[in-house]
């Protein structure tokens, strides 16, 4: 560990080399709160859309209020409000740590903390207007009418690629100070994951819609999909557990190696699997088959990293029960194995032609993006939080509820959709009328709408539980709640 | 290895780069060189406006000629194939309707022949919009199965015309009459649009293979 990581264990105010504080607090604060907000709109839109499938949708005959519009409120708000406001604040707090440098600017800061809550609102404003692109996982408007230049809306797609710019730039200057020293892996991801960022947004949302038609097009949008996460989302996700993981255990990552192996590998491995979004289509199959064997290929990456973390927890299993970050970082990090493992099945040919295009997928995105990614960031706010504003949790009991309500929500909502994508698919190939689909997939439909809202509960929970910290009165005292240091 | 410049230029721009390379440019130039693929642009998309259209026009003349000034023409054509396509995406009925049929899973008895590239090169496929999830079915071969209002009726109500139907209602672009406002007509348009060029495809084809001779059916 670098000095400025054990630095974090004092309670001295960290300073930059010049003397000023490390780290702008204020915007890892407000980003973590933005989140927050962000996440809630989510999965609030998400259960609203799910009510249509059973019949009890509010708004009916709404053209603002249409359950389309729910959806694509649901994704965008988690990956761009959710995801991206979480991973920025983590980045405030872990980068100054990681090379010594102030970010560039605690300015330029407030100016991309505007931009980017102005962004979801004109994303949420263009979604319900009708304007949003037809690029999955990047509806935000582009601003122009489809495949057009006419203008009809904030260019969202354009303020999005000045605001990455401007995280990136404000990232990376402390990045780039240090280049001399030799970086911790959290920042090995850091540095290649904001690059990654850049290069997929711009390549997922103008390729398809302004270049090129059809099964060219898909095949980018099928790369921009996966690119986002698995060269943002996941970087970053897998830099945080690098850092918190070893600072709360307060013992070094378990293997070097299977370090440089994981991230080297991902590099390498993981963009090669885009075209797999859009499988036994027009896209030429030997493009195909490449996506689907390096698609395998991400399950070998993925488990050096698992081995490495759980090693790492060797002989600190007890933190499981004492220290709740650990505990949602591990449930995050047995739940990624699982998903990934499913991945390398159903990317072959032939579990695609059963399972492709029913809730089975949906099921496989919400354990990866809600009970990996979102536990991760869940993880790190529950340790970060007394920490930045400096009070005690208000509640311990809320933190368990918010724990056991999103861990047992999401793995119903995981076990129903996964079946109920089997049983739909298998009736897709057995001819059964449309009908029947849709009737046998009710009483899952139920079953995901209830798991749902167990885990809104939970985030309810745990947000009125970081509200209530924020106002309490009980000073937080810095050493009291690290692990007992022992021999191993 | 792990310094600023190799994981920059490396890792960041290198591995994206040959990603890029393998999974878009190799498929785009086997579109296009080896299958020889030709893009169908707006005037030729639009150039002869489509039965249906017409039919729209004589079945509530005097909507029509308040939503399309003009009457039926190919820029009116063109205007409710591209409003209708901007709707369709809009209300992300793409996310729950795909557009391609697969090989497998006996689609091609569900719902007809398997998707091809050439099919997809035009104007309205830029962006495409093949969906990833089908909570009802596909619509690509949906061309010439259906009436105009048989698509009126289930975009008003989808119960009325398929009882199980969870499709929402998209009365909004209706009158109260069940005539159609602009948007009405041109999603109406835009539907009865999808899946054509497959069939215009396939008609060109056989023409061609009986005119060599070489055993059209």
């Amino acid at each position: 560990m670098s000095s400025a990581m054990t630095a974090t264990m004092t309670a001295q105010p960290l300073v930059s080399t010049d003397g000023k504080p490390l780290v702008a607090y204020h915007l890892v604060r407000w980003h973590i709160a933005a989140a927050v907000i962000s996440l809630i709109i989510s999965m609030s839109a998400g259960f609203l859309y799910s009510l249509q499938f059973l019949g009890y949708f509010p708004f009916v005959n709404n053209e603002i209020l249409s359950p389309g519009h729910f959806r694509l409120i649901h994704t965008n708000m988690a990956a761009y409000g959710w995801l991206v406001n979480g991973f920025t604040a983590m980045c405030y707090y872990v980068i100054p740590r990681l090379t010594g440098y102030r970010v560039w600017s605690a300015k330029l800061g407030n100016l991309i903390f505007v931009v980017w809550q102005f962004i979801l609102l004109a994303t949420i404003g263009g979604l319900v207007m009708g304007k949003a692109q037809a690029i999955e996982w990047g509806e935000t408007p582009t601003g122009f009418r489809p495949g057009s230049f006419e203008m009809n809306w904030v260019p969202v797609d354009l303020l999005v690629a000045v605001g990455a710019v401007l995280v990136i730039a404000q990232l990376m200057v402390p990045i780039f100070k240090a280049r001399d020293q030799k970086f911790y892996v959290t920042l090995w991801y850091f540095t290649a994951g904001l690059i990654w960022l850049a290069l997929t947004y711009l390549m997922g949302n103008i390729i398809p819609e302004w270049v090129l038609p059809g099964a060219a097009g898909a095949a980018v949008t099928g790369l921009f999909i996966h690119d986002l996460v698995g060269l943002y989302v996941t970087p970053m996700g897998w830099g945080l557990m690098y850092f918190f993981v070893p600072l709360i255990l307060r013992k070094p990552i378990w293997s070097h190696s299977l370090s440089v192996i994981g991230f080297w590998a991902l590099a390498f491995f993981y963009p090669l699997g885009g075209v797999h979004h859009f499988l036994i289509s027009p896209i030429p199959d030997y493009v195909e088959f490449g996506a689907i064997t390096t698609t395998i290929a991400i399950e070998v990456v993925v488990t050096t990293v698992v081995v490495n973390f759980f090693m790492t927890l060797r002989g600190k299993w007890s933190a499981l029960r004492t220290n709740m970050a650990i505990r949602w970082f591990y449930a995050g990090a047995v739940m990624y194995f699982i998903t990934c493992l499913q991945c390398s099945f159903h990317v072959t040919w032939m579990f695609q032609k059963i399972i492709h295009f029913t809730d089975w997928v949906v099921g496989h995105a919400h354990m990866i993006m809600y009970g990996t990614f979102t536990f991760w960031i869940f993880g790190v706010i529950d340790w970060l939080w007394p920490r930045i504003v400096k009070r005690e949790w208000y509640s311990n009991r809320l933190r368990g509820w918010h724990f056991w309500l999103s861990t047992i929500g999401i793995v119903i909502m995981f076990t129903d959709l996964t079946i109920s994508g089997l049983i739909v698919g298998f009736m897709q190939r057995e001819l059964n009328p449309w009908s029947d689909m849709v009737m046998a997939s009710i009483p899952f439909w139920w079953v995901r709408t209830f798991s749902g809202g167990m885990m809104i509960t939970g985030l309810l929970c745990g947000a009125y539980n970081m509200w209530m910290t924020a106002r309490s009165d009980r000073e937080y005292v810095e050493d009291a709640h690290y692990i007992a240091v022992e021999a191993d | 290895m792990e310094r600023f410049y190799t994981l920059a230029f490396v890792a960041g721009i290198g591995c994206f780069a040959v990603a890029f390379v393998l999974s878009f440019v190799f498929p785009w130039m086997t579109i296009d060189d080896y299958h020889g693929t030709q893009f169908v642009d707006w005037d030729q998309l639009a150039k002869t406006p489509s039965s249906s259209f017409i039919e729209l026009s004589e079945d509530f003349p005097d909507e029509f000629t308040a939503a399309f000034p003009g009457g039926v023409n190919s820029e009116n054509y063109k205007e409710a194939l591209r409003l209708g396509r901007d709707l369709y995406i809009g209300q992300a009925c793409w996310h729950c309707h795909s557009q391609y049929v697969r090989v497998v899973s006996n689609e091609m008895q569900r719902f007809g022949p398997p998707s091809n590239v050439q099919e997809y090169q035009n104007a309205l496929n830029q962006p495409h919009l093949w969906g990833t999830r089908r909570v009802g079915p596909d619509l690509s071969r949906e061309y010439g199965l259906r009436t105009n209002g048989w698509h009126i009726a289930h975009l008003i109500e989808p119960k009325d015309v398929v009882p199980y139907s969870i499709m929402p209602s998209y009365g909004f672009y209706f009158e109260e009459n069940g005539a159609p406002k602009k948007e009405g007509f041109a999603l109406v348009t835009y539907l009865q649009w999808i899946g054509s060029e497959y069939v215009r495809l396939d008609q060109e084809a056989k023409a061609k293979a009986s005119a060599s001779g070489e055993g059209g059916q």
